[in-house]
């Protein structure tokens, strides 16, 4: 039994979240091989078979590969899957925007967002919003799976001496083209690696108004979240939505500022370790999953709290 | 340009879902459904496309049990001019809607496909990116934002770093995230108008496709809740509490 795990990464370095579904590859038991398809990305190839218990890295370097577009991307998967039973990558928009692509070319289904391994085709995963926690089993000879990386805790990123192979290009699939990107630039630690996360909502007013919430994140050496109300109303960029169909986090402590807390945004945090609510109304939902609720007003609360933390 | 829009009926927003009591499955008796929200944003999408006079036609395409005429109806209310049911009483996994809808598109010939990213009952992720493979089509998956460019489509796409632009040759299958628009209110008259609109429904069989599901679900349980927690009086014992009791900061 061996796995695929392919990786995610910008060409220069394997983000984070492949370490994660390689854990999830190793959950499942077998040898785990990589995939590393991309251009100029020999650092990637490199640091991938370093990861500690890869048995092998493919590498697959064509100028079509740079940004991972899911066209050409997914008939590369399927060219090598022959061989392995599972095909996994990390949960992300890259994982979950290709991985479908070649389950469909597979004739497989693919199981989405596993939190658990129960067997080699049995898999744990949420549903409605993580309101129902589902227990499900592939009949397809291979599985095709995204993996929620806050439920698997990453492998360690050295220690592996695992071989490079060059793996043969695909061609070009020529249906889409990368036109260009708008990243969203932060000093701040990266939303869904953060060990503490401060996040706003509607309750917060404008997008001048964050800076109550920044400060507060800087203080802490915290990422910066938001509520899709915050997201929804311009206040901050959409890679900060933490829910149901944004990101969804499990830091050590999360800091829910002016949020409500909707079904939807408690399905992107509520598994993190300890919960702070602040927000004036008492009755809000989120002061049902918090561990520690401050009744007030936000912008007397956390600059207060920022003064605390000083001392 | 004709455009094809598939709506899933599925558990309201704002219902909270619950496992039956013996695990078997989720408790959807008595549960109020409706188009799940981000297929209400590829409706929107659509309708936007033909009212700027760049699509001829507009067709919901709905699979799944009678009441999915329901959801068919308020896409044609929104402004959809026809409704295909593809009816079944199976339960419908991703992979067999992307085949059943790769049926009816291959009968109705549209460019463009426009999904939802996601459907909010099973959260998979799945059938817009599966369709366009089985076609072989170019597919701009979580689009907050779709405009026509020279004989293509550019497609702006919601990814965990920011947004990312692609441009996409045509036929192509685009999935809604939720900043795409802002779906319209249904006004009374429409609803009206809407029921006078054709609406065909087929079978799967006649569309012979093999909708048998490959994930068996074995068992449906709630999560683990969250032990119940205090209101402290004020910032000073939050921070004590923090670094004292909970040792996070």
């Amino acid at each position: 039994m061996t796995a695929l795990v392919v990786a995610e990464h910008d060409n220069a370095a394997l983000n984070p979240a492949t370490l994660n579904a390689i854990a999830a590859a190793q959950a499942i038991g077998g040898d785990v091989d990589v995939l590393v398809a991309g251009s100029g990305s020999q650092p990637v190839a490199d640091a991938a078979a370093q990861v500690a218990g890869v048995r092998k890295v493919l590498h697959a370097d064509a100028a079509h590969y740079g940004h991972a577009l899911a066209e050409n991307l997914a008939p590369l998967v399927v060219s090598l899957a022959e061989p392995y039973e599972h095909i996994l990558a990390a949960a992300t928009t890259t994982g979950k925007n290709v991985m479908p692509r070649v389950a469909a070319l597979l004739d497989c289904a693919q199981i989405s967002d596993i939190i658990g391994v129960e067997s080699s085709d049995t898999f744990i995963r949420p549903i409605y919003a993580g309101n129902v926690i589902a227990t499900v089993k592939s009949a397809d000879a291979k599985k095709v799976i995204t993996v929620r990386t806050t439920a698997f805790d990453p492998v360690a990123a050295s220690g592996g001496s695992g071989a490079v192979e060059a793996a043969a290009s695909a061609d070009d699939a020529g249906l889409s083209e990368f036109v260009g990107e708008e990243l969203t630039k932060s000093d701040r630690p990266e939303l869904t690696a953060a060990d503490i996360i401060v996040s706003g909502g509607r309750g917060v007013g404008s997008s001048e108004n964050f800076a109550v919430i920044e400060a507060l994140a800087d203080k802490l050496g915290a990422a910066v979240g938001a509520s899709r109300a915050a997201v929804d109303a311009g206040y901050v960029p959409n890679d900060y939505q933490v829910g149901q169909t944004g990101k969804v986090v499990a830091p050590n402590l999360y800091v829910a500022v002016g949020i409500s807390g909707a079904i939807q945004h408690l399905a992107g945090m509520k598994d993190s370790k300890v919960i702070v609510a602040i927000n004036k109304d008492e009755e809000a939902p989120i002061f049902g999953v918090a561990d520690y609720g401050l009744v007030g007003d936000l912008f007397k609360e956390v600059p207060a709290m920022v003064e605390a933390l000083d001392k | 340009m004709k455009i094809l829009v598939a709506v899933k009926r599925a558990i309201d927003y704002n219902v909270k879902a619950r496992p039956k009591a013996d695990g078997s499955a989720v408790d959807l008796a008595n549960v109020k459904m409706s188009m799940n929200p981000f297929d209400e944003i590829a409706v929107e999408e659509a309708i936007r496309i033909q009212e700027a006079g760049n699509a001829s036609e507009t067709i919901a395409v709905s699979i799944g049990p009678k009441q999915c005429q329901e959801t068919l109806r308020t896409a044609m209310a929104m402004g959809v001019d026809r409704g295909i049911l593809v009816e079944t009483d199976e339960e419908i996994q991703p992979l067999a809607a992307a085949k059943v809808l790769k049926a009816v598109i291959e009968k109705e010939q549209p460019e463009l496909v426009l999904l939802g990213k996601q459907a909010i009952d099973d959260d998979s992720n799945q059938t817009g990116q599966m369709l366009a493979a089985l076609l072989g089509w170019p597919q701009g998956t979580f689009a907050c934002g779709v405009a026509l460019a020279d004989g293509g489509l550019e497609v702006r796409r919601e990814i965990d770093g920011g947004i990312q632009t692609v441009k996409l040759k045509l036929p192509a299958v685009v999935t809604s995230d939720l900043r795409l628009n802002e779906p319209r209110y249904v006004k009374l008259p429409n609803i009206m108008k809407a029921k006078k609109k054709p609406l065909d429904t087929l079978t799967v069989d006649e569309l012979g496709v093999d909708v048998t599901p490959r994930l068996t679900l074995l068992k449906a349980a709630e999560p683990p809740a969250r032990q119940g927690g205090i209101k402290v009086p004020d910032v000073a014992t939050l921070v004590d509490k923090l670094r004292n009791e909970a040792k996070v900061i």
